[in-house]
């Protein structure tokens, strides 16, 4: 049962440093975004 | 063309989430380690994308530091066509069968060869110029996400087979280690470095860099270690319906690596367009660089 909690956790930290990377790309792609807008306004 | 990345992006995730019931409730329960040793469904494919992901990293390392001389591209051409041909012969000559770790098959050994020259000439001909040092940044940035995966699923493995998180002194862990390390100081380099050689310097860091990928993949037949036989090319034994969710993970992986490998060249494209606009700017004046300079039809996926 103890090994379960084991097995669990890679699972969700495999997706959780995934997600935590999908999200600086998202984050990077707004500031981007940004710049483009303001650039364009120019 | 538009709609291929969200319909790629939704066929991926279905085959994630095929991977992950296949992982969980299809696979057989190992005899010795029970539902623990399930985290090789994420363990093994991560390890396995962050080596191709280095490896393309290489190829196209190698690429942008010979484009910068005509004489060394050309060399490097018939250097990496020799390597591919000799090295399948090689493969299966009878004295290098002999050199061969115990276990390994001249078939693996000679498909990994022939991969040198398919990739240097598929990311020659598709990433021209600066794009190589896109696709380098690209492919060592999501290679070292992976490695992290591989870093920290590991332990967690390990924890409970071999009762410690980590061996220490162990050459595939603290190499895999190491390797993360160089990547790491890759990007961190890219980023806070403002030279103008920076992508020269990077490249070549990257280069040698990847020397430790071999070391890292072999130290498990030329060491000794605790981390388990590899289960493909040679070595350890897997029964066949565990293989088989292995390999459906793997594709899962990859597709997810492909489709994260693609958002984050194309950030890398708008960031240059940017950079491109604001250098104008300051050259030529406000508006009339942006406009000439960024298309921002392709600009965001």
């Amino acid at each position: 049962m103890n090994a379960i909690k084991f097995l669990f956790a890679a699972y969700i930290a495999t997706w959780l440093i995934h997600g935590i990377y999908l999200g600086t790309l998202v984050r990077r792609f707004s500031r981007l975004r940004q710049q483009l807008k303001e650039l364009q306004k120019k | 063309m538009k709609y291929l990345f969200p319909i790629l992006s939704v066929l991926t995730a279905i085959l994630l989430a095929y991977a992950l019931y296949e992982a969980l409730v299809v696979a057989p329960t190992d005899a010795q380690q029970g539902d623990v040793y399930r985290i090789i469904y994420y363990h093994v494919p991560s390890a396995w994308t962050a080596f191709l992901l280095f490896f393309i990293n290489f190829i196209a390392s190698i690429q942008y530091l010979v484009n910068s001389k005509p004489a060394a591209k050309a060399a490097m051409k018939w250097i990496v066509i020799a390597i591919g041909v000799g090295g399948v012969i090689a493969s299966f000559l009878p004295p290098v069968q002999k050199l061969l770790p115990t276990g390994m098959r001249p078939s693996a050994v000679a498909t990994t060869v022939l991969l040198i020259p398919i990739f240097y000439f598929l990311v020659g001909k598709f990433f021209p110029g600066d794009r190589l040092d896109m696709l380098a940044l690209t492919t060592a940035e999501v290679g070292v996400v992976f490695c992290t995966i591989v870093l920290v699923t590991g332990p967690i493995w390990a924890r409970p087979v071999w009762g410690i998180w980590w061996a220490p002194g162990d050459i595939r862990l603290t190499s895999t280690l190491v390797l993360w390390l160089i990547y790491v100081s890759y990007l961190v380099l890219r980023r806070f470095s403002s030279s103008a050689q920076t992508q020269l310097l990077a490249a070549a860091l990257a280069v040698f860099g990847a020397l430790d990928v071999p070391l890292v993949y072999f130290s498990i037949w030329f060491f000794r270690t605790q981390h388990p036989q590899p289960v493909i090319g040679g070595g350890g034994s897997m029964d066949p319906r565990m293989l088989h969710v292995l390999l459906i993970s793997w594709l899962a992986f990859l597709c997810f690596a492909f489709l994260v490998c693609w958002s984050r060249f194309r950030l890398e494209l708008l960031h240059r367009e940017i950079e491109e606009a604001h250098a104008m700017e300051s050259l030529a004046g406000p508006g009339v660089a942006a406009k000439a300079s960024l298309p921002l039809t392709r600009s965001l996926p």
